[in-house]
């Protein structure tokens, strides 16, 4: 690739390094001490060894959240990677109203976390919002804070609301980046809508979107202001994924030495989906 | 069926628009008329929820204390990131590789995990609840994410011009203030304004580092929830007013976003 | 293969045109020849793209229509005209192997397997593409791409036209001789209708039976290279084909006589100009010789460029270029003589014939 072998660049990484480790190492070294340490509360730390972790992999609470998490994840993507491809095809290319949609959608991707929930939770309320008044109107029982289905229902549908346009955006992104001669040329051969689109826009497309589920799929499973402030992980646990477990057990109920192991489970997870991530960005790279 | 293409996007803008409609209809409602049932239009137009809003310190306050972290983070992200970024796509070195993923990590990892820790942290060294906290707190992902998305730029940028630039005699710092930055001009917005919205949305780090003198307003609001009861017409109001500076900040990338999106590597 | 005729040919990119500023095609009207190599030959944006585009159905003109064989066919698409297209930049399908890029087009007419093969690897034959037949297009350099991208359009043996769009814009300069030989080649084996459009003139010239040249969105001269050359019929011609161009000097006619700032100069014939008209006396820099009996001039340089020289001189005030052999020596007294066969005379940039 070009680039010349120079070992002082390091200097130049240096502040960030240090910037980064400030928070991200000190942080991280404090979580694993509480992972394999046990206290009274009285800052007197004693050695546990692996309890915590064996505790919370046999755990049903932690077991449970990770379902959840899971199940949320597959429906999330299922739901906006397909619709966010699919509204960047079929929006205009360029132009003003190019420019109104991307404005538009990007809106939703501004809002603080917490206003989000805030809002679907005024919105879904079912007897003064929006959206609650108009399907209790429609015969449906809806209440999110007592039905765990509406509680599904209005999370997913928050989460799809507030993410399907990064998808967009990225999926539009690749679109940019054809050349109209590959739209002529297909027209030249004869082709069909669904051989442009499996032909050249998906391959086109496949870079940003493996961006975009990967993405998804990451911060989908850092998801915790949201629905928090949504359902507060309710009703009942039904709507706990793990942050706001984790953070339940670390700062609600003080349990440090699972809420540290969970952590760490937790983590090693995100690295691994970030180790596939990064391999496939710098093969990518180097095509 | 391509005549009705326009529908999918124009659906797809109403479904996003209609939250937000219902938070501003909200916010122009009274209490009284809030908590009577459901209404499309507010019946009795009001603003006290905004006065009340713009003229009550601890309210105001939290959109300064806001704003002031977020320009601290955008800044230091930015600042750091630019000679990092530039490392990275124009030299190999030791460990090159495995700083990369290991900065990219951190912008992997769930807040959640850290927010306990942070606490720790930033109390020992004295700087709980001020905005600088916050601010660093952030560069947690946003330094990773500013030195990726720069990097992509400046991949881009050949390598001669910097061969050139030392050929005719400019210093390093001089080239790249004078004739490198100018080239990912763009590139540097796109950054920013990234940095801008991660630190502006987030919430559960700033919320746990701050208590009074640096609350931001997005804790202000879940605070007077919790508090105050379901005063909703206030709640709506304040929710608005924080949709505002996001919509400002994409209304002038607007021409970057997609290309920023791509992180410049499409 | 068809004969394509394009009959006044107007195209305007913005909605509501006014004047002819606003067109990017001014008036087009002219017929190719079945089986004929054609080259458009013009400057950047001088409209010859466009016109491509109307040829090819990507574009539907403002004004005009266009016939293959005599059948209107300005209102079908692209897919219906049944015409190739190669473009600047290759075209390739990506995520395909080169037999696939190739059976594309077969396959979206429905042509049967087993014919869709055969005419493949003939394709691949002749495209001498043999030894990547089962590679993805991907990997491939510039110019076997630019190869799979003119297959597309050859594997299909009923195509009406192949359009070249300044196909070998990104190829090496020397696979771009090897890959225009290779063209004029299919072109004599296969006989189909071929247009080239580039802007440089070299490709022109040894592609094309006949050059299109265009200027400001407007045919100025349909020749044989020699026709160009020899009787250049607008001063854009003279001045964009030869190197160095036409020497453009303005006159005052008399009869049989131009009058150039009190020199004279022989005409072979009288020829009538508008009254008013610019007229101006055109004569290549190769039909200029030194000549003691001719009109005196001083020189400023000498360019050598290898097998000739040009000398740059200076009559009165205005430059002319000759063009001297190798060998030659710049006279002492320098004085020059215009050949009066290779003489053409312009009133307001167009050619006008001789006689009266």
């Amino acid at each position: 690739m070009g680039k010349t072998w120079n070992n002082r660049a390091w200097f130049m990484v240096l502040p960030v390094l240090i910037i980064v480790a400030l928070n991200a190492i000190v942080p991280l070294m404090t979580v694993v001490n509480y992972s394999v340490q046990d206290t009274f509360g009285d800052n007197v730390f004693f050695f546990e060894g692996a309890r915590w972790f064996r505790e919370v992999m046999s755990s049903e609470r932690f077991l449970s959240s990770l379902g959840r998490q899971f199940t949320f994840t597959a429906i999330i993507l299922a739901i906006e990677i397909p619709l966010g491809v699919a509204v960047a095809l079929a929006m205009p290319r360029r132009g003003f109203w190019a420019s109104v949609c991307l404005v538009l959608m990007a809106l939703p991707l501004l809002i603080p976390w917490n206003v989000v929930g805030a809002m679907w939770n005024i919105f879904a309320l079912p007897d003064i919002g929006l959206l609650g008044y108009t399907i209790n109107h429609m015969g449906i029982d809806y209440n999110f804070t007592n039905q765990p289905i509406s509680a599904w229902v209005t999370v997913v549908l928050m989460d799809v609301w507030h993410w399907t346009s990064l998808v967009v955006l990225l999926a539009y992104a690749g679109l940019q980046s054809i050349d109209d001669a590959y739209y002529q040329a297909a027209h030249i051969d004869g082709a069909s809508r669904w051989s442009v689109f499996r032909y050249i826009q998906l391959p086109k497309m496949k870079h940003v979107l493996t961006i975009a589920f990967l993405l998804r799929f990451m911060d989908s499973f850092m998801i915790f202001t949201e629905p928090f402030v949504l359902t507060g992980g309710g009703p009942g646990n039904t709507t706990t994924f793990l942050s706001i477990d984790l953070v339940k057990a670390a700062l609600g109920e003080f349990n440090l030495g699972s809420a540290a192991a969970m952590s760490i489970i937790y983590f090693l997870m995100t690295l691994l989906v970030c180790w596939l991530f990064y391999t496939y960005t710098m093969k990518g790279e180097q095509k | 069926m391509t005549r009705f293409r326009w529908l999918v996007p124009t659906l797809y803008i109403l479904f996003l628009m209609l939250p937000i409609y219902g938070l501003l209809a909200m916010s122009f409602k009274t209490t009284n008329e809030i908590l009577g049932g459901f209404s499309l239009f507010p019946q009795v137009f009001t603003v006290d929820s905004y006065v009340k809003i713009l003229t009550d310190s601890t309210w105001y306050s939290g959109y300064i204390n806001s704003i002031i972290y977020v320009v601290v983070n955008t800044l230091v992200s930015v600042l750091f990131a630019l000679p990092a970024a530039y490392a990275f796509s124009r030299y190999r070195f030791l460990g090159d590789k495995h700083l990369f993923f290991w900065l990219l990590t951190n912008r992997m990892a769930p807040p959640a995990v850290f927010a306990l820790p942070f606490l720790q942290l930033y109390s020992a060294m004295g700087l709980f609840d001020t905005h600088v906290a916050v601010a660093l707190s952030h560069c947690l992902f946003n330094i990773p994410l500013a030195v990726w998305i720069l990097e992509g730029f400046m991949s881009g940028v050949p390598k001669q011009i910097d061969e050139t630039a030392y050929i005719d005699g400019y210093s390093f710092p001089k080239f790249f203030t004078r004739i490198f930055m100018p080239l990912i001009a763009s590139g540097i917005g796109v950054t920013a304004f990234f940095c801008f919205m991660f630190s502006w949305v987030e919430l559960l780090l700033a919320k746990t580092l701050t208590s009074v003198a640096a609350k931001p307003i997005a804790a202000v609001m879940t605070r007077t929830a919790s508090t105050s009861g379901y005063e909703l017409g206030l709640l709506a109001a304040a929710g608005v007013l924080t949709i505002i500076p996001g919509a400002i900040v994409i209304y002038f990338v607007r021409n970057y976003i997609a290309k920023g999106f791509a992180l410049g590597r499409v | 293969m068809a004969r394509i005729s394009l009959e006044h040919i107007r195209h305007a990119y913005l909605p509501h045109p006014v004047d002819d500023a606003d067109y990017a095609l001014k008036e087009v009207h002219l017929d190719w020849d079945d089986g004929g190599a054609y080259a458009l030959l013009g400057p950047s944006g001088c409209g010859k793209t466009t016109l491509l585009n109307i040829v090819s159905g990507l574009l539907v003109p403002s004004h005009g229509r266009i016939l293959f064989d005599g059948q209107d066919v300005t209102g079908l698409s692209t897919e219906k005209r049944n015409i190739a297209q190669v473009f600047q930049f290759p075209v390739v399908y990506d995520t395909m192997t080169v037999f696939d890029n190739l059976a594309f087009p077969l396959r979206n007419r429905d042509v049967a397997e087993a014919e869709v093969k055969r005419r493949v690897a003939e394709t691949i034959e002749m495209l001498d593409l043999g030894a990547w037949a089962n590679r993805k297009a991907r990997g491939l350099t510039a110019d076997q791409q630019q190869k799979i991208s003119l297959g597309r359009g050859m594997v299909r043996n009923d195509v009406n036209a192949i359009l070249f769009d300044e196909p070998l814009t990104v190829i090496d300069p020397h696979m771009k001789w090897q890959l225009r030989s290779q063209l004029k080649l299919l072109h004599k084996q296969f006989a189909h209708t071929m247009v080239y459009v580039t802007h440089d003139q070299t490709e022109a010239l040894t592609f094309a039976d006949k050059v299109v040249v265009m200027y400001e969105g407007e045919v100025v001269q349909v020749g044989t290279p020699e026709e160009l050359f020899e009787r250049p019929s607008h001063t854009f011609v003279g001045y964009f084909i030869g190197s160095p161009g036409m020497n453009l000097l303005p006159v005052r006619l008399e009869g049989t006589t131009a009058h150039l700032d009190g020199h004279a100069v022989a005409l072979p014939d009288a020829v009538a100009v508008p009254q008013d008209a610019r007229v101006e006396l055109g004569i290549r820099p190769e039909y200029v010789t030194f000549d003691p009996a001719g009109l005196p001039v001083t020189v400023q340089k000498v360019e050598d460029i290898g097998r000739e020289k040009i000398a740059r001189v200076r009559l009165d005030a205005h430059d002319i270029a000759v063009v001297l052999d190798e060998g030659a020596e710049v006279p002492a007294d320098p004085r020059i003589r215009l050949d009066p066969a290779a003489i053409n005379i312009y009133a307001n940039d167009w050619r006008v014939d001789w006689g009266i």
